[in-house]
């Protein structure tokens, strides 16, 4: 099995990474890499009432989005699109168990709607007008992993550019305890079936036995090991250095992803 | 696209485990709607429970997967022959080439909704047993089922609310289509939980009486709970019993938690799904609704059907038996559209007493003897998802 796409625009936020060109700098070198909260973006492209609604998760998911889009200079509105994320938005789900363990049980209706998986894809599309196939997905730390394949996968079959994201935050105590994701990461992709004027890459995928490649430096190890949307990491620093030796990213047990990485500029 | 084989599949829900209690309970249309009793809901509501759930005890090896949904998604497996056909098709394909493909929208939320009320007083924590992995992430479903069926092949599970475990079926045909695999466990488990019988009744989207879809006086769904599987193959391994011949997916980009007035979304799904098949509309003989009872939802649908496939096309929504199982509605529909293709009859809507006029739409509410060669189900959810699958007696020339 090998499946490719080329890469037409990044999108990133995180830790001490406030967009692709920052992130890009760090992972080449250029600038150290100082830790930090997670500053997340308003999502302007919302109409106010909606956007008031939207927790981090979402934030987050719509703020790399456009990023990728933008840096691909694609039109959102007609990419199909690949939401991932281990765990969606945890606060959100933290305030619904707290409300039914209470006496009262009254549950806002926002809350409510805001607890399904898709919610993230449900928001890109009132921001974006986007109305083809939009997917919502979970693998647990594999969730990267389990995008990208169905992003390729879709590029592939059906012959068409893929919008990817995949995304991450923060439980609240008590869940936390249970799931330290220690802050909100999330990526995005443009994966196009042929290359064009912004095509940076072109990626293939095959599955491996071999293990994951580690960061170098212990704090952006850090991060890839504690969220799972950062397991991209080693692929966006081979993006970022526009190298190309292959990498091998997380996937799932027994079975890694081996990536290999062609600069088209 | 190819046309792929269901080589088996199975389904239960409140009309019951497995398909004989599925098919006996269509046959007499039968509903198994009651009014809720479950945990300590005290909403005014009928609910579809899967009676004997909690008695259900997983492997000792997979005791960290224990939660409603997964007992609900063992209880299934274990019936038609399921878990043996996919283990013979493992056998000769090889593990690592069969995927886990399913849907579910709440996982095992209802543990961690339980474990809630067991916080510790002083610090806050949730009880030492509480496992977020096994049971709570919603991977833990697609985690359990690979994990009991012994695959190593790629899995996810799909969330994208109600169209979840139709999804399933189109993410599967890429994955067979593009050869990263020979096959599929395709499906949804979906439980009853505190998150969705309250939150739907936030939403005054909970009918007090067992749900009347397309009924003039439907005033809401009753939630169900359901796990359906089925095996995928590409066509010409073993006996195909039904064959999925198309898939469209489509989104609405209109609002969180209401469809599109005239079914924008729903529309362009059922066109794709035609497309996929290379058919024309004329070619469908039955169509199985989302059909949840809402007025906005069954309104919504019955414009866009209307517009697709025409006014005259038999079609019914199989809701007011099973209740709306939500992440686990595409595929529990799925099967009964091929329990429909296979025993040759249109399952009548049960409850409803009158048919809206305004939806024009030609509503069964009879169960209708009828060779049936094709027929497409619709799922539509929370966030404008939607996915239209068509199924095919096999062999036919499409």
């Amino acid at each position: 099995m090998t499946l490719w796409a080329c890469i037409d625009g990044v999108g990133l936020l995180g830790p001490g990474i406030r967009d692709w060109q920052h992130g890009a700098q760090i992972l080449r070198g250029e600038i150290p890499y100082a830790a930090a909260t997670t500053v997340l973006p308003q999502p302007e492209r919302l109409p106010s009432a909606e956007r008031r609604r939207t927790g981090t998760s979402v934030r987050l998911a719509l703020a790399v989005g456009l990023e990728a889009t933008t840096n691909a200079a694609a039109d959102p509105a007609v990419l199909p699109a690949v939401f991932t994320s281990s765990g969606g938005d945890g606060a959100n789900c933290h305030e619904i168990c707290q409300v039914l363990a209470g006496s009262e049980r009254a549950l806002s209706p926002t809350r409510f709607h805001n607890s399904v998986h898709n919610a993230a894809s449900g928001y890109w599309g009132i921001a974006t007008g986007a109305t083809p196939a939009s997917t919502a997905l979970c693998a647990y730390d594999a969730s990267f992993g389990a995008g990208l394949l169905e992003a390729l996968l879709q590029v592939q079959v059906e012959g068409t550019s893929v919008l990817l994201v995949a995304y991450d935050a923060n439980y609240p105590e008590p869940m936390f305890a249970q799931r330290p994701i220690p802050d909100a990461f999330g990526v995005a992709l443009v994966l196009s079936p042929a290359a064009g004027p912004a095509t940076l890459a072109r990626l293939t995928v095959a599955s491996s036995r071999a293990p994951a490649e580690r960061m170098s430096q212990p704090a952006l190890e850090g991060l890839r090991s504690a969220i799972p949307a950062a397991r991209s990491l080693p692929l966006l620093a081979r993006l970022a250095q526009r190298a190309t030796p292959g990498v091998v990213i997380d996937y799932l047990e027994p079975t890694n992803l081996a990536l290999s990485i062609e600069p088209c500029r | 696209m190819q046309p792929l084989a269901l080589t088996s599949f199975t389904a239960t829900s409140c009309l019951g485990s497995g398909l004989d209690a599925t098919l006996a309970a269509l046959r007499a249309r039968r509903t198994g709607l009651a009014p809720c009793n479950f945990e300590t809901v005290t909403l005014d509501a009928h609910v579809g429970e899967v009676p004997g759930v909690d008695a259900v005890s997983l492997p000792a090896d997979l005791h960290t997967y224990d939660c409603r949904n997964n007992r609900l998604a063992h209880l299934a497996l274990a019936q038609d022959g399921f878990s043996d056909a996919v283990r013979r098709c493992a056998a000769s394909l090889g593990s690592a080439r069969v995927g886990v493909f399913l849907g579910t929208s709440t996982s095992g939320i209802l543990e961690t909704e339980l474990a809630y009320r067991r916080r510790d007083p002083a610090s806050g924590a949730l009880p030492a047993d509480f496992r977020y992995r096994g049971a709570h992430n919603t991977f833990s479903l697609a985690a359990f089922v690979r994990a009991a069926l012994q695959l190593a092949g790629p899995a996810a599970v799909i969330s994208s609310a109600c169209s979840s475990s139709a999804k399933v079926f189109a993410s599967a045909r890429r994955a067979i289509e593009a050869d990263l695999i020979d096959a599929a466990v395709v499906g949804g488990v979906d439980s009853l939980c505190l998150t969705t019988l309250y939150g739907f009744h936030s939403l005054q989207l909970v009918s007090r009486q067992p749900c009347r879809p397309f009924d003039a006086a439907r005033d809401g769904i009753s939630i169900g709970e359901a796990a359906a599987f089925a095996l995928l193959e590409r066509r010409d391994a073993g006996e195909p019993l039904v064959e999925l011949v198309g898939t469209g997916e489509s989104s609405d980009a209109y609002h969180m938690s209401s469809p599109h007035p005239q079914g924008r979304g729903a529309r362009a799904a059922m066109l794709e799904a035609l497309r996929s098949a290379a058919l024309a509309p004329a070619a469908i003989d039955y169509i199985n609704f989302h059909g949840t009872g809402t007025p906005s939802n069954d309104e919504s649908e019955a414009c866009a059907v209307a517009a697709v496939l025409g006014s005259e096309v038999p079609g019914s929504s199989t809701k007011g038996a099973t209740g709306h199982t939500l992440g686990a509605a595409g595929a529990l529909e799925a099967v009964i559209c091929a329990l429909a293709l296979r025993h040759e009859f249109m399952p009548g809507g049960v409850n409803t007493a009158t048919v809206d006029p305004a939806l024009k739409v030609n509503y069964l509410r009879e169960n209708v003897p009828a060779r049936l060669r094709r027929v497409m189900s619709n799922s539509f959810g929370f966030g404008g998802s939607n996915c239209s699958l068509i199924f095919a007696q096999p062999g036919r020339t499409l």
